[in-house]
């Protein structure tokens, strides 16, 4: 064989590998589809899944087919990292969702801006988008705003003093540290600091000491997932009569479910997703909330959850982000996500700006109260 | 006054699911001298069975029982499938292979039930009981009930059946059980089937309160461990005493002192009493003959 000819089969060989990637536009995500985090995961992957099929059989984006690879990292940070590098080297990503769990995130963060390729988180914490990266963004609220949107709540009601029993789970305890970070400067005064473990069974002797403190007003309570209907349950078997609010991580059916009667009376911030029928018709929310949960239903059987929900206005402001920026360059993806100005997700209104990579404010959260086994909006 | 009384009600409550889970420990360690870290899984699958049963609309007085049934079907299929075919491996070797067994019964337990947090409503209804200013839920009283039942079975049952002994005949020297004509197998599949019915009937009286999911195992088996250490492993008198010492403990020290230490507490008491009482409170001093 001369060389020649090895050349030219040589490039037809790379014409070939290169041709499917030409034809269609590749995203990655990397989330916790089993593990520990896998009630959050699970749901954000079916969401991704469900979307790109919808989008696809609309005829893809700008024509091209839309494909997602997706890794199931288990909430793990170092298979998430080692995801991640293989979505930018390997796939040959256009942009890149996941991070289930702040964890993984963090793990994955740096790794897009050295390559540019924008990435859209759906973890909760501050610290993914406090300090700014340029291809780094996130849909979830974040724990210090749910703090202050509960903490306006409870002055606005002209109550200010507040115990705080909180899980010691990841979830708890970052909200419990932004919660008495912004506590002054919401006008409310913690007098009471408890906490418990993940798993325990019974709350009653930090609830009792709460009720004890002089002066306590009302109780709020950080925490993640069988922790704080447990803190309701003995809540309500001790008697105790103060308001009682929970947080967004709890924000879901199960959660009324699991905490029964116990329940009526809670107060949490949550996306409008938990209410679909009582936003007003002129709300921007209504039309996302309600596809995306006829959507989901239609496809899985099942209610979406608030987490899914986040992996859909990633999905739809990165979708938006190629339609306007075209597929062939990361970086202008990058800054198309960046000016997304007014975008009405079922989480919130999205203006991103280069010094806010998240773009939403206190509106995004909807102040809900457990009546009759079901949802109402606090107004 | 109502402060103490509701401190020690929630550490009685707790305790006693402690006790409850650490009783499970007892049989099998009795038997083949293995700490099955199975164990939580045990009561995971009494509490999700029970609970898949009564959502499906079964009375939770023919539930139960079925929980505690499948429990022990796991414990058989267990020990036939995975204690068995190691034969006289070293107990090293038996005990990782309960790792691998909670490892694969958590993924098997996920795909069979599914991810979701799971409960149902107390068998005595859900109204708290109050006393003197303090508060217990119906729920408690049953898991209270029941661990001093498993507590007194196991204690009449090790010491006053043949089966009992026959099982204490095994762990202590397996061939020489054997010679006297004791059937070593019957011996040690009951003690797994056993074991791992009073871990699931500690999964089925304590998920009203507890709540369960498929990955809870290993917390909870944790603290039944502790329990059971504290007390001195093997010993029925040790597991109740250990887990409700530590329930006792949690709950005063976080009532008291600061929920933040209510843990660190329990384990430093678990310290010092292994420190001085190696064998654990109520453990018999063994003696290894070389």
């Amino acid at each position: 064989m001369t060389s020649a000819k090895l050349g030219a089969g040589l490039s037809a060989l790379a014409l070939l590998a290169a041709l499917p990637a030409a034809a269609e536009i590749r995203i990655g995500a990397s989330l916790a589809v089993t593990g520990p985090a896998a009630f959050l995961g699970d749901p954000e992957a079916k969401t991704l899944e469900m979307l790109v099929e919808a989008v696809n059989a609309e005829g893809g984006v700008n024509g091209e087919p839309l494909k997602l690879v997706l890794y199931d990292d288990g909430g793990d940070p170092n298979k998430a990292r080692t995801f991640a590098t293989r979505l930018i080297e390997e796939d040959e990503v256009v942009a890149v969702i996941g991070g289930t769990s702040t964890g993984a995130t963090m793990a994955m963060s740096p790794l897009f801006g050295e390559y540019e390729i924008p990435f859209i988180s759906l973890a909760g914490a501050v610290v993914i988008i406090d300090p700014v990266q340029d291809y780094v963004f996130k849909t979830p609220h974040t724990d210090r705003m749910a703090c202050e949107k509960i903490f306006a709540d409870i002055t606005g009601r002209g109550l200010t003093k507040v115990g705080m029993i909180s899980g010691t789970g990841g979830f708890g305890k970052s909200m419990r540290e932004q919660c008495l970070d912004v506590a002054e400067a919401s006008g409310v005064e913690i007098v009471a600091d408890e906490t418990y473990g993940p798993n325990d069974a019974d709350m009653t002797p930090q609830l009792t000491n709460i009720a004890n403190t002089a002066g306590v007003e009302a109780v709020v309570n950080p925490g993640f997932g069988q922790g704080p209907a447990v803190v309701t349950r003995n809540f309500a078997q001790l008697g105790l009569e103060l308001p009682f609010y929970q947080s967004h991580g709890v924000a879901s059916d199960s959660f009324i479910e699991l905490a029964g009667p116990a329940a009526e009376g809670v107060r949490l911030p949550a996306t409008p997703l938990l209410i679909p029928g009582q936003l007003a018709d002129d709300d921007p929310q209504k039309q996302p909330v309600t596809d995306y949960i006829a959507a989901y239903e239609a496809k899985y059987g099942d209610t979406p959850s608030t987490f899914g929900g986040y992996a859909y206005d990633a999905f739809n402001i990165v979708i938006a982000a190629i339609e306007s920026a075209g597929a062939d360059d990361p970086a202008a993806i990058r800054d198309a996500i960046e000016a997304t100005s007014g975008y009405a997700g079922v989480t919130g209104v999205y203006s991103f700006s280069p010094e806010d990579h998240l773009g939403l404010d206190l509106t995004a959260f909807r102040m809900l109260e457990i009546r009759d086994g079901g949802w109402a909006p606090v107004e | 006054m109502a402060e103490l009384l509701q401190f020690l009600v929630s550490g009685v409550t707790v305790g006693a699911i402690y006790a409850a889970v650490a009783l499970g420990f007892t049989l099998i360690y009795n038997a083949t001298g293995v700490v099955n870290f199975a164990q939580g899984e045990f009561v995971v699958i009494g509490g999700l069975t029970a609970a898949a049963l009564i959502g499906a609309g079964v009375p939770p007085l023919i539930a139960a029982p079925l929980a505690v049934l499948a429990g022990l079907v796991v414990g058989l299929l267990l020990y036939r499938l995975a204690i068995r075919p190691a034969g006289q491996a070293p107990l090293v070797s038996l005990i990782i292979i309960t790792i691998g067994a909670s490892i694969f019964l958590r993924g098997a337990m996920q795909m069979v039930f599914d991810k979701q947090i799971h409960r149902y409503d107390g068998f005595s209804g859900e109204a708290p009981i109050g006393f003197l200013g303090a508060t217990i839920l119906p729920q408690s009283l049953w898991i209270i009930g029941g661990s001093l039942v498993v507590f007194a079975f196991l204690a009449w049952f090790m010491g006053h059946t043949r089966a009992g002994r026959g099982i204490r005949a095994t762990a202590s020297n397996r061939l020489a059980a054997a010679l006297v004509g004791i059937n070593t197998r019957a011996a040690m599949n009951l003690s797994f089937a056993l074991s791992a019915a009073i871990g699931a009937l500690a999964g089925v009286l304590a998920t009203p309160v507890t709540f369960t999911s498929y990955d809870v195992g290993v917390l909870v088996a944790l603290k039944g461990f502790s329990a059971t250490m504290l007390g001195g492993v093997g010993s029925a008198q040790g597991a109740l005493a250990g887990g409700l010492l530590i329930g006792l403990i949690e709950a005063l020290t976080a009532g008291y002192v600061s929920s933040d230490y209510k843990d660190a507490a329990a384990f430093v008491v678990i310290l010092a009493v292994l420190f001085l009482r190696p064998q654990g409170l109520f453990g018999a001093r063994m003696t290894e003959r070389v």
